[in-house]
């Protein structure tokens, strides 16, 4: 928890008009180098506006992120994204797009140290052989394994998914986790990922954190994940803890999403309380401050 | 099915054809002798009252003339009397001109008003009141001011080709998908770079639909110009063919004139095929 590598700092965003409208406000979270955070929540609750701030491309109507000690003031090549849908440019090839980032990253590059690094990431992402097609004679498995590849390629320092996999069938989804699993843990890549899917959080993230239900959502917990680093999807569901866990998210996405704020007015989201997830009942066992390791507290 | 589709349209198109013209022949053919006089007098009269054939020419006399036009399009016996060949390269030019200047014009003014907010509403009025303009209302606008009827008609031809290429310029451009512009951004890609690489591909075929609406525009008025300027080009020729009481050049010049229209759609058709790319 020292080492907070990202840290968002009291951001808050809001819509000015006639009735302006707060989508959340003083939204305090701090990531670690190497972390796998997955954000849950209902639509609505601004989690893409939280993805678009760390990402750049929207600012904050208050706050901050830091990230490696630098305020963030636009998009970087630091921080790629991977867009809900592939976003992929339609009148280039899967290299072309590929190497469109390669590109921008490194302007110096001659074009076949560019095709090079480009074609190590179609590989990485086993789209070799596909790499003259256009997007659209890609499924839509591929089309995201493309992005993936685009996103990779600039060795960013974080790597930002919007519901990655969400508009995908169960099955290429599936292969598409396990693929973005082997990568991230081989590379120690700091991600952060929004989901609507419990199973997809559970399987991915090291830390999954809840937000309750927007205008004025908060982050309300922190739960990490009991699973061990070394997880294997046939084995999950199999972890005497999975289940706890698995119920906990479950239970506040189906109730305690909207009734939190009004329950818990004493909620500090500078400290956003850190779930574990025991044998028998789950228990915060620390308040998680935005700067310091606070007290250790056993309370639901 | 697709081949013997294609074949039974062109056996249809020619049958079509072919009742056509043979409908027009006998509209148009000799009924015999109508009268009898002196040899002299016939001769003076001509066909249509000795032999009560119709003053409209039929399509035997159209190809005769036409197959005499293509054997010398480019013969040139002063002003009053060019080859079709000389006249329609006239209006070719005046058109291409006049298209050119507008698209330096319009392509990267489209781009401003679709970029920019701020210059699309402030612009648009102008543009509203302008586009409905008919091109040839200009005309002695510009004979006044250019003070030359050759410049006249390049401008007119530049005036109502410009709208179409503006106004789908600045549609294509402003309506570039936002993920695709994001993840320039998210790439460090600069202003000129973005739009060079995202935003004119994903606006490239509303452009080229702009420029091809454009084109035909542009075809349909340089007649019309040609008309009142006068001089030389094909607009000139169906006039003066028309105060010559040659309704068979008139008639081939309409022939030709269409015929050079859609050769031109054509060859954007085929550019904008270039860049339209499946989603």
């Amino acid at each position: 928890m020292t080492d907070k590598f990202i840290s968002i700092e009291g951001i808050a965003k809001r819509y000015d008009g006639a009735r302006s409208t707060t989508i959340f406000e003083n939204l305090w979270l701090g990531m670690a180098r190497g972390e796998f955070v997955c954000v849950i929540g209902h639509s609505g609750c601004g989690k893409t506006t939280v993805l678009n701030i760390l990402a750049g491309l929207d600012a904050p109507s208050e706050g901050a992120v830091i990230v490696d000690g630098q305020a963030i003031e636009g998009p970087s090549l630091d921080r790629a994204v991977i867009f809900q849908s592939h976003a992929l440019l339609p009148w280039r090839t899967v290299l072309g797009n590929v190497a469109y980032a390669v590109s921008s990253k490194w302007r110096r590059w001659d074009r076949a140290k560019v095709k090079a690094h480009a074609l190590k990431y179609i590989e990485l992402v086993g789209l070799a052989g596909s790499e003259h097609k256009r997007p659209s004679e890609l499924s839509g498995g591929m089309k995201q394994r493309v992005g993936i590849a685009r996103a990779l390629s600039i060795t960013p320092k974080i790597m930002l998914m919007d519901e990655p996999f969400s508009a995908l069938d169960a099955l290429t989804r599936g292969t598409l986790q396990d693929e973005v699993r082997r990568i991230c843990v081989e590379t120690g890549q700091t991600v952060f990922m929004i989901t609507h899917d419990v199973d997809e959080a559970i399987y991915l993230a090291d830390k999954i954190v809840l937000m309750t239900n927007g205008p004025g959502a908060v982050l309300a917990e922190i739960v990490e994940n009991p699973l061990p680093k070394d997880r294997l999807r046939g084995d999950l569901h199999r972890h005497p803890l999975y289940y706890s866990l698995r119920n906990h998210i479950i239970d506040f996405l189906v109730s305690r999403s909207k009734t939190f704020t009004a329950e818990t007015p004493d909620h500090d989201p500078r400290k956003v309380p850190v779930v574990k997830i025991g044998r028998t009942e789950p228990t915060i066992v620390a308040s998680k401050a935005a700067d310091s390791d606070a007290p250790q507290a056993v309370a639901r | 099915m697709t081949a013997s589709l294609r074949l039974r349209a062109a056996v249809v198109s020619i049958v079509l054809l072919a009742v056509f013209l043979g409908a027009w022949h006998i509209a148009t053919r000799s009924t015999g002798t109508a009268a009898n006089m002196s040899p002299e007098y016939a001769k003076l009269m001509g066909m249509t009252a000795t032999q009560g054939k119709s003053a409209m020419p039929g399509p035997l006399d159209i190809g005769a003339k036409l197959w005499e036009h293509l054997r010398r399009p480019f013969y040139d016996n002063g002003p009053n009397d060019k080859g079709l060949g000389i006249q329609l390269a006239y209006s070719l030019g005046r058109v291409m001109l006049g298209y050119l200047i507008a698209v330096a014009i319009a392509i990267p003014l489209g781009f401003l008003i679709g970029m920019s907010p701020l210059m699309s509403k402030a612009l648009d009025p102008f543009i509203q009141i302008l586009k409905p303009i008919s091109p040839l209302a200009w005309m002695p606008l510009a004979l006044y001011t250019i003070k030359d009827s050759s410049l006249s008609a390049i401008f007119v031809i530049f005036i109502c080709s410009v709208w179409p290429m503006l106004i789908n310029t600045a549609f294509g451009v402003a309506s570039v998908r936002k993920e695709w512009i994001n993840v320039a951004r998210t790439l460090e890609v600069g202003n000129i770079r973005r739009a060079f690489t995202v935003i004119l591909p994903a606006a490239a075929p509303t452009i080229l639909t702009g420029m091809r609406i454009s084109i035909g525009i542009a075809w349909l008025v340089i007649v019309a110009a040609e008309m009142l300027v006068g001089g030389t080009g094909i607009g000139y020729f169906v006039w003066n063919e028309w105060n010559n009481l040659s309704i068979t050049n008139v008639i081939i010049a309409i022939l030709l004139i269409g015929v050079v229209g859609m050769v031109l759609d054509q060859m954007l058709a085929r550019v904008s095929r270039l860049v339209t790319f499946p989603e």
